[in-house]
């Protein structure tokens, strides 16, 4: 049995680490408070573009624009959204693994990464890194988004990629989060929401060109937007879990160690007693 | 009090927030073919904003907000502003838009290669945008 010493200077070792898990999981807590309300506050916007592109597309099925069918290039790029840090369970490398798992080639992606875990793993394994924005996910905000979104449309049209995906973390709510890839570009939309209220006719001023042309990339840039608003928050509710969970396995190890130590220290005083006895009838 | 029939829901909306939601009797802004007035029962109609002021006339009066660059939706009961920038007539630095309408000015005026010029002239309309707002109140 270990002996006394040891037991409680590991107790006390797992109590300050315990200490700090506890204090991340409340700053990732009041951090997801603030991130929640923000990716609440996106919605509205990004839903009502959604709507518009959706139904703008379903009228001008006649349309062909370069946004609307995929490029010459073989090449594919992925904005990758990670975090700059760690420590927040499986949530970096769920979304690593969604680009590793997608089913397309190594050689085809150009990735540009926003966070550098997402980036450093990618890397690692080989993949060719266009471009890094790690210091945007420290505090995301549309000119942010904005300033990808040209730069990877600027890409796409001087034909050096032909599609786009998106790979970040989706924020259902606290405690569920969804990595997640998705196409861009060309816009792909879902039959079934196409079908609804086409009765409508639709003007489009100066034309139907036009429109999409300005419309398209204001709608990315608001999926790049959404994607780093609810990415932020996800990684805080993804660290919140991982830290309360280290909390709860601290706590467990220090009650296990606790018994330890008592069942040493008991130990220790009855075998002193046993001696003492000992030698009092040795000297009898 | 205004005649409820003539009312249509008006709503505007950021990236970071729903910067308005009410009913009104009219509604002006400007796209990109020019300034227009959008009354009840409009064609539909999708168009691109300009940067430019926003007056919104509600039953009790007027709202004059500037706005830059997004597109609008018009429908026969509803207009949807969608802007990447809004502001209150009220929430205007006008020493910033002057600060940065300078700026852009020397910008364009100095034309060295570096610069890029589209940003300048974006950044330029946007300031006397918000100098103009500020004026209407």
């Amino acid at each position: 049995m270990a002996s006394m010493r040891d037991i409680k200077r590991r107790k006390s070792s797992i109590q300050s680490t315990q200490q700090i898990t506890k204090a991340m999981k409340l700053v990732s807590t009041v951090k997801l408070q603030k991130a929640k309300n923000r990716a609440e506050e996106t919605n509205p916007y990004f839903n009502y573009m959604y709507q518009t592109v959706v139904s703008m597309l379903k009228r001008s099925g006649s349309i062909m624009h370069p946004y609307l069918k995929a490029g010459t290039s073989a090449k594919k790029a992925v904005v990758v959204i990670t975090s700059n840090r760690g420590l927040a369970g499986g949530y970096n490398s769920n979304v690593v693994k969604q680009v590793l798992d997608s089913g397309l080639k190594k050689e085809d992606l150009k990735i540009y990464a926003v966070g550098s875990k997402g980036k450093e793993a990618l890397e690692r394994r080989g993949f060719e890194i266009a471009a890094d924005y790690s210091e945007v996910i420290e505090a995301p905000g549309y000119e942010d988004a904005s300033a990808i979104c040209k730069k990877v449309l600027q890409a796409f049209q001087e034909e050096e990629i032909g599609e786009i995906y998106l790979a970040y973390t989706h924020f259902k709510n606290t405690v569920s989060h969804e990595p997640k890839l998705i196409r861009l570009l060309p816009v792909a939309i879902n039959g079934q929401e196409a079908e609804e209220d086409s009765n409508i006719l639709m003007n489009y001023e100066p034309n139907d060109e036009e429109a999409l042309n300005m419309i398209i990339p204001k709608y990315i840039t608001s999926l790049f937007y959404g994607a780093l608003v609810e990415a932020v928050a996800s990684e805080n509710g993804a660290r919140m879990q991982a830290m309360d969970s280290a909390t709860s396995n601290a706590e467990e190890m220090i009650s296990d160690l606790s018994l330890k130590y008592n069942r040493a220290r008991q130990g220790s005083i009855t075998q002193e007693l046993t001696e003492i006895i000992a030698g009092a009838s040795a000297i009898e | 009090m205004a005649d409820n029939e003539k009312m249509f829901q008006v709503k505007i909306i950021t990236p970071d927030r729903v910067f308005y939601t009410g009913e009104a009797e009219m509604i002006e802004f400007n796209t990109s073919s020019g300034q227009i007035g959008v009354y009840k029962k409009h064609i539909p109609l999708t168009t691109v904003l300009e940067p430019g002021a926003v007056i919104i006339h509600e039953a009790e009066g007027e709202k004059i907000a500037a706005v830059h660059a997004g597109f609008a939706e018009v429908l026969p009961e509803q207009v949807t502003l969608l802007a990447e920038i809004a502001e209150w007539a009220e929430e205007i630095d006008v020493a910033r838009a002057e600060a940065a309408r300078k700026r852009a000015e020397e910008r364009l005026q100095a034309k060295t290669a570096e610069i890029d010029v589209a940003r300048a002239e974006f950044a330029l309309r946007k300031a006397l945008t918000r100098i103009d707002v500020k004026d209407m109140k």
